[in-house]
């Protein structure tokens, strides 16, 4: 499904990475390890099409994703860094605003039910800005739970998360690729998935990132 | 398809609405710079009527540039736009959205005053009704060519600045045939072929403005 072939980033005049190979089939979790630098985050923000390669090809479903941009997108999630919330909006709004971007609006009480399932009870009608960075993090995550793309592109996603929504974040990962979906995942905490094939990739190790 | 578009207008009107001071800072700065002149000429009323037309537009050009740095900047950081640039529908709707959005809050509020604002310059009805009528059709046109120096100048230290360079002179046509129409009227000329070319503006800018803004983001962004 998902194909990389030959890929190379540059950042400046530095090479990141280069020559990063590897296929990704239904039911696969690939795990991104290197150390901090090393090009994770660019080559995730490659793999959903935000970064051009200077070399190399990404494909999906056999056809480069820069030639179906929106069709690669309608199928993809992905969750960087920065949660992407808003300040100013609640929990509710947030999930809906990102559901209806995404193209898969939900309903109120969906949303509301949602937000319940990750911990958020009682908070889910305050503006963002007053909740915790774990809270927050919990409001980005909630897409998962609803979202029907099958390729997820996490990068970091157990950062700044307590134990019981790390666990929880690794059933929601379980399930989705037990369920026949496609998980990129970088972490740099070991987080034990027992679903699946789990491939891994470490990037800055040696020259060749072959997994 | 126009789903995303409304759905990214919502959501900017919601966020405006949770937060006033922006709206507030863009009228506020177009109500004062438009009274400045009144106070600095004193009641010499010919030469009011005669400046009017031009410092309302130079006052609606430079209200809009100071709204602008902000277009883009807040989706930037919160990392939205990355989930905007990553939306399953053409980027360019999205940005439109977000311009109507961004023209509802800062450009409508200014052109509702605008008559109001008028009485200062001792204008005629018909003139008002003419400067009402500019106002309507460039400041949209504003909003659109404005998106692009934003999203240019997006992530850039001292953005601000390099903006309004980018900007202000594409801003000139506009300014040009807006303070134009309203001069044509007050002398008896009647503003309609201003009035027309300030429109083919406006729909030239909506067609390529959101298609420009978007082939910016990305490369923002990256």
């Amino acid at each position: 499904m998902l194909e990389v072939v030959n890929l190379q980033c540059t950042r400046g005049d530095r090479r990141l990475f280069s020559g990063v190979a590897f296929q990704l089939e239904p039911g696969e979790l690939l795990h991104l390890h290197g150390h901090n630098g090393s090009g994770k985050t660019t080559l995730m923000r490659a793999l959903c099409g935000l970064v051009t390669p200077t070399q190399g090809e990404i494909r999906w479903k056999g056809a480069p994703i820069r030639r179906q941009r929106e069709e690669y997108h309608a199928e993809l999630l992905y969750l960087g860094h920065k949660n992407g919330i808003k300040d100013d909006l609640t929990g509710v709004e947030n999930l809906r605003a990102a559901c209806r971007l995404a193209g898969t609006p939900i309903s109120e009480k969906e949303a509301w039910a949602v937000l319940e399932k990750l911990g958020l009870r009682g908070h889910e009608d305050l503006p963002s800005r007053v909740l915790s960075q774990g809270q927050q993090k919990r409001v980005a995550l909630a897409r998962l739970l609803v979202s029907r793309a099958p390729l997820w592109l996490l990068d970091e996603p157990f950062v700044g998360l307590d134990a019981a929504a790390v666990e929880l974040l690794q059933s929601v990962v379980r399930d989705h690729v037990e369920e026949g979906g496609l998980v990129v995942l970088t972490t740099h905490q070991e987080v034990a998935l027992t679903s699946g094939r789990v491939k891994r990739l470490r990037l800055g190790w040696k020259k060749d990132g072959h997994v | 398809m126009f789903d995303v578009f409304f759905a990214i207008l919502r959501r900017d009107l919601l966020l405006a609405m949770r937060r006033r001071t922006d709206v507030f800072t863009t009228l506020f700065f177009f109500v004062i710079v438009v009274s400045l002149f009144p106070l600095g000429i004193g009641p010499e009323l010919n030469t009011l009527r005669l400046i009017a037309p031009g410092v309302f537009w130079v006052a609606a050009l430079l209200a809009s540039m100071l709204a602008l740095e902000k277009l883009f900047l807040v989706d930037y950081q919160d990392g939205a736009l990355e989930q905007m640039l990553l939306a399953p529908q053409p980027l360019s709707l999205l940005v439109l959205g977000k311009v109507a959005a961004h023209w509802l809050i800062t450009g409508l509020p200014l052109v509702l005053l605008s008559p109001l604002l008028g009485l200062q310059y001792d204008l005629p009805g018909e003139t008002i009704e003419v400067l009402l009528l500019t106002l309507l059709l460039g400041t949209p046109a504003l909003s659109l060519i404005g998106s692009i120096g934003a999203a240019l100048t997006l992530g850039l230290r001292g953005g601000g600045v390099l903006v309004s360079l980018l900007v202000l002179p594409l801003y000139i046509p506009v300014l040009i045939f807006g303070a134009g129409a309203v001069e044509a009227q007050a002398s008896g000329l009647g503003g309609g072929g201003h009035l027309f070319m300030l429109g083919a503006m406006g729909l030239a800018a909506l067609v390529v403005a959101p298609l420009a803004t978007s082939a910016a983001l990305r490369v923002s962004a990256e």
